[in-house]
């Protein structure tokens, strides 16, 4: 049974639609990240998840039990779900060791000693118990309010925003370690977040989210290679859309040449009667471009942005279209210079153009 | 001018220390009943129910745009139709002051609760505390913290302000000097004695509420 249903689930903010039928599961021990631009709802699916918001449609499942749906509306304290948000929000009045207990007032005296040691020992600050939110960093701070979130052991974690107050070093650092405490406790959750990186890191599962809809339920190896729809396409990963036109069912001409792959195309799902001279627009990611000296096909380097291990080059064809290439930075050339490249695509992905 | 005698402080002193124990647990009803009363105000008037927020700042307003010592006079005189017997005048101040302060208390806890981020109570209902307890475990105490300099500078003024009970002839430390003044035949060494012990009292607590301020601050 999975340990969250949402179906058809929809909410407004006055007249204005933010969740248009929602609907996902998710199975027991999971991660989910809801990934997209602000405004685009991930929050308020959070937030009805968690029961601050109600939906003016649909149903939301919790282990089993209706938690919203039109005749009930479980208050978010008799949901047992665990939330950790942007800015923390520890209480400030209370020790670290009271803060994680919060959760754990039915419990004994003892009995709620031994969890918050469990807790801090989890979360790698064992010891600091005693200390007050203030005294201690951002990192540690977010991963209190994990701690506090786990400790009463609730059906499902939700976490909103929870690494953006956090330097770029330190949130990959903690997207992992998060990560790696959930899976250790076995815990399902849902991250919201506007930035891939931390949902590659963290989810196992993410769906992108665009106007209140989610527009691909995937793996994120799956979203980056397989996108469903143009704007998946546009908004994860690097890349850039060149015009081709269909030769069969596995190749595709564009201008770099001819791209053929061992299995059929990716279409997107408008276009599954793809067939000969059909137009399309072909997703070409930064490394589906490899750099090669003995290549007929030349370009020209118009911007260039060195990334360490390789240099990510944007090049101009001869037609005026622009693609990228991740190049090892060992190839160093100025802008200006023209180079040889050549397509090593694994599989085709494509969207019929106009639309 | 120069025919000061405050030799007449010494004998006077046990008659003005009962005056001024008056007014120390005068101020101290007032101060404890009133913000109690006050955060009562306070959550009624965030209460989403109208009625009660309309009634509770219709309190608040009144109370806060009548002068005081006509509060005070008025109560000394509809206190007894009340409850049927006559109180006495100390008794009448103290239910006049604990009414008064609390509309003046109740707008400092109400600026307190609405500055506690809303993150805290999503953070304390997600932790499965209903909204009273939220409001009690996390709100309010959080509320009192942050506003307990301004809290102890209304309570100042409280303190200067329970002067004006002299207006029903509550014997206070004001009325003590004056009337140890006129048993003494010597009202300006007296009143300069009172004075003194005003601002000896006063000027300690505003000492107290910047220490609190700048350890609030750090």
């Amino acid at each position: 049974m999975p340990i969250l249903e949402v179906d058809r689930v929809s909410h407004a903010y006055g007249k204005q639609p933010v969740v248009r039928e929602l609907s996902f599961t998710l199975a027991k021990g999971e991660i989910a990240c809801l990934l997209g631009s602000s405004g685009c709802g991930k929050t308020t699916m959070l937030r009805l998840i968690a029961g601050f918001e109600t939906p003016s449609a649909g149903s939301i499942r919790l282990n089993g039990v209706t938690v919203a749906d039109a005749k009930t509306q479980t208050p978010p304290e008799a949901r047992h779900i665990g939330m950790v948000f942007q800015d923390y929000a520890l209480f400030p009045h209370l020790s670290i060791a009271d803060n994680i207990g919060f959760g754990l007032r039915e419990k004994s005296a003892l009995a709620r000693r031994q969890r918050v040691d469990e807790m801090l020992e989890l979360i790698g600050l064992a010891g600091r118990g005693e200390r007050y939110p203030h005294e201690l960093s951002g990192g540690q701070q977010q991963r209190i309010a994990l701690a506090r979130a786990l400790a009463p052991a609730p059906h499902l974690l939700l976490l909103d925003e929870p690494f953006s107050n956090l330097d770029v070093e330190l949130r990959e650092r903690l997207s992992l370690e998060v990560r790696d405490i959930l899976k250790q406790a076995g815990m399902a959750a849902i991250l919201v977040t506007h930035d891939q990186h931390e949902a590659f890191a963290v989810a196992d599962v993410v769906g992108i989210m665009r106007e209140g809809r989610i527009e691909q339920w995937d793996t994120p190896y799956n979203l980056y290679h397989r996108p469903a729809t143009r704007h998946v396409a546009d908004f994860v990963g690097q890349g850039v859309f060149l015009p081709g036109e269909v030769i069969t069912r596995q190749a595709v001409k564009v201008e770099l040449g001819l791209l053929d792959s061992d299995v059929p195309m990716e279409c997107g799902s408008s276009c599954s009667d793809c067939q000969r001279s059909c137009r399309l627009d072909v997703l070409l990611r930064p490394d589906d471009i490899i750099h090669d000296d003995t290549s007929d096909v030349q370009a020209e380097v118009v911007a260039k942005s060195f990334r360490g291990a390789e240099f990510l080059y944007t090049l101009r064809l001869p037609s005026g279209a622009e693609v990228l290439s991740m190049v090892p930075s060992h190839h160093n050339h100025a802008i200006g210079e023209k180079i040889g490249i050549r397509l090593d695509v694994d599989h085709v992905v494509g969207f019929r153009q106009g639309e | 001018m120069g025919d000061f005698d405050f030799s007449v402080w010494q004998p006077s002193l046990p008659f003005i220390r009962d005056g001024l124990l008056f007014t120390l647990r005068l101020t101290l009803i007032a101060m404890s009943g009133g913000i109690v009363l006050g955060t009562l105000l306070a959550l009624a008037r965030l209460s989403p129910n109208r009625w009660l927020a309309n009634a509770a700042s219709l309190y608040v307003n009144t109370m806060r745009s009548i002068p005081l010592v006509l509060v005070i006079l008025w109560f000394f005189l509809v206190i007894p139709y009340l409850t049927g017997k006559p109180v006495g005048a100390e008794t009448s101040a103290m239910i006049t002051f604990t009414a008064f302060e609390a509309a003046f208390y109740c707008e400092i806890m109400r600026a307190g609760i609405q500055g506690i981020p809303r993150g805290q109570v999503a953070a304390a209902q997600a932790l499965g505390l209903s909204s009273t307890q939220t409001m009690v475990h996390v709100v309010l105490p959080q509320a009192v913290r942050n506003m307990l300099p301004v809290l102890l500078t209304q309570t100042i003024v409280l303190f200067q302000d329970t002067s004006l009970v002299w207006a029903i002839g509550a014997k206070d430390l004001l009325k003590a000097a004056d009337v140890a003044g006129k048993n003494y035949n010597r009202p300006v060494e007296m009143i300069v004695l009172s004075a003194l012990i005003y601002f000896a009292i006063c000027f300690s607590l505003s000492i107290a509420v910047r220490q609190i301020q700048k350890r609030g601050q750090q």
